[in-house]
């Protein structure tokens, strides 16, 4: 099967930072593929490439075959790879309806009030529609991130660190959420804590100094040597 | 309390409705203040689209106000065109400008932006004294009468003129409202709360801007032409830093991102500066006065701040 997203040499250095330094790599779609690796392996810096919030220095990124390397990132979104932000990105003064409303409009504004609240509804926070969204509790916000991107409907869905700073109980949720989008939409995964990774992740990247020291299953990375040596220190 | 559409629209109607009946209780001298309170009003309710929903600072709008008016004025002065058509040109010419402005001064934000637009208008501003002998430079010029005829109306008699400020208000204000309760209007709003996060719901930054900054030209461009005709002058005095600050303070006074707030700044001020001027020769120093209380007390104007304690609803 072809891959959904492939990059070749993917390269962004700041100064004599190599943040992410010759990357290849493939995203299958319907895969749940997490991207692991020690802090300031590049990880978010990477993903940011792929949405096009920075372009690279050098390397190129294809969608389907379709070469995206110098596409701005509204643009890669409207093709279908959307981003939930690492730290909490919503609009604090709108309410939560017009929050997902937005991300509805961005395809179309037919039936979009209906389209809202079934988004909404997806991740439980139908009876909060009026509220302003900076008076959600954290873990409500993070929700309402995912919201607005699976109202995107899109086929690529970067989830960076979704899980941090949530309670056990909203964890275990979340990831029951997570695996309920494939393999409509194929989800790409920065994630810190392991037992959420080897629980739902399909495929694993250990990116280590901007490069890729690793891929494979859970099973395979869980039993690669450099990987225990360089990040899980087991 | 919870306001519906329904009640939403009777509001905004009910005040044009309002204005409307102003005509049989106030004195001539009193009904043409309002008419150029309304129009006024509608250069603020353009720029209150691109500053206070789509969060633009811009210090250029006279720019486009004194587009609209020039291009009305001397097109009545030139080729003897009347005032229906001269509002259309102005109309065009306040858009067509901002829109020219936009593609190049958006590629700034924030102060830089209030820089470059301010620097335009100054350009302007020096263009027009360039070409005195047919911009009429500072001194302006008058509007023949035969060019001030609306369908046959006389704008230089006060009903006429009244109504026919309060027709460009009264389109201005429904577009307004239109356009902020639809889905465009939740996309301007967005630029200004977070425009990181429009961009990665799809939405580009750039075309939005413009779009609203468009606008924002086409209704300061309106109220430069209905000016022109309606009180039957057009100067470069209107190209001044001045007209570009006191849309903005309207819109502060009545309140940023509100629909009526333009409408309520523009009265509140015009009433001030009257009041001040009956007072003393140091009239601004009663306004700035005025406007650091409104600072310190409802850094929202008026109406945001009503919106915030009482009324959630007000669009």
């Amino acid at each position: 099967m072809a891959p959904l997203i492939e990059t070749q040499g993917l390269t962004l250095h700041f100064g004599g930072l190599r943040a992410v330094d010759g990357v290849d790599f493939i995203l299958r779609a319907g895969d749940i593929h997490a991207l692991i690796g020690p802090n300031g392996a590049g990880k978010t810096t990477f993903v940011s490439l792929l949405s096009g919030r920075r372009l690279p220095q050098s390397g190129t990124i294809r969608l389907d075959g379709a070469d995206i390397t110098r596409l701005p990132a509204h643009a890669r979104v409207r093709k279908g790879i959307a981003y939930t932000f690492q730290i909490t990105s919503i609009f604090p003064r709108l309410s939560v309806f017009d929050n997902v409303a937005l991300a509805v409009q961005s395809r179309g504004a037919k039936d979009l009030a209906a389209k809202t609240r079934a988004a909404l509804a997806r991740v439980g926070l139908q009876g909060l529609a009026d509220q302003e969204a900076q008076t959600l509790s954290y873990g409500h916000q993070r929700l309402l991130e995912l919201a607005m991107g699976l109202a995107l409907h899109p086929r690529v869905l970067i989830l960076d660190e979704p899980t941090q700073g949530l309670a056990a109980g909203e964890i275990d949720a979340f990831t029951a959420l997570v695996e309920s989008l494939v393999p409509e939409t194929t989800v790409l995964l920065i994630e810190h804590n392991m037992e959420v990774v080897m629980d739902i992740a399909t495929r694993i990247t250990v990116l280590n100094f901007g490069q890729v020291l690793a891929t494979g299953t859970p099973a395979e990375i869980r039993a690669n040597p450099a990987v225990q040596e360089a990040y899980l220190g087991a | 309390m919870k306001m519906g559409a329904a009640g939403i629209w009777f509001v905004h109607l009910g005040l044009i409705a309002a204005l409307f009946g102003m005509q049989f209780l106030l004195s001539p001298y009193h009904i043409t203040n309002l008419a150029r309170i309304m129009v006024l009003a509608v250069f603020a309710m353009g720029y209150n689209l691109a500053f206070g929903y789509t969060g633009l600072l811009s210090l250029g709008h006279a720019l486009f106000f004194a587009a609209g008016m020039y291009a009305a004025g001397l097109s009545a002065q030139l080729w003897g065109v009347t005032a229906g058509p001269g509002l259309i040109l102005g109309i065009l010419a306040g858009g067509m400008l901002a829109a020219a402005v936009g593609l190049l001064a958006l590629r700034t934000a924030g102060v830089s932006f209030m820089i470059v637009t301010l620097m335009f208008a100054q350009a302007g501003y020096l263009t027009l004294l360039y070409f005195g002998a047919v911009t009429g430079g500072d001194e302006g010029f008058t509007l023949s009468p035969a060019s001030r005829s609306l369908l046959g109306y006389d704008l230089s008699t006060d009903t006429p003129r009244f109504l026919a400020a309060l027709a460009v208000f009264a389109v201005g204000l429904i577009l307004s409202l239109a356009i902020i309760r639809s889905p465009f209007g939740r996309t301007l709003v967005a630029m200004r709360e977070n425009e990181d996060r429009s961009r990665m719901l799809g939405y580009n930054p750039f075309t939005v801007k413009l779009a609203a900054l468009t606008l924002s030209g086409l209704y300061a461009g309106a109220a430069g032409a209905a000016w022109a005709v309606l009180f039957g002058y057009a100067g470069a005095s209107f190209a001044t830093i001045q007209y570009s600050i006191l849309p903005m303070l309207y819109v502060l006074l009545g309140g940023a991102g509100t629909i009526l707030g333009p409408f309520l700044g523009a009265l509140l001020m015009f009433v001030l500066i009257e009041i001040a001027t009956g007072l003393t020769s140091a009239y601004l120093f009663l306004v700035g006065a005025a406007l650091v209380a409104l600072v310190l007390f409802a850094p929202n104007g008026i109406l945001g701040t009503v919106r915030e304690r009482w009324a959630r609803w007000l669009p």
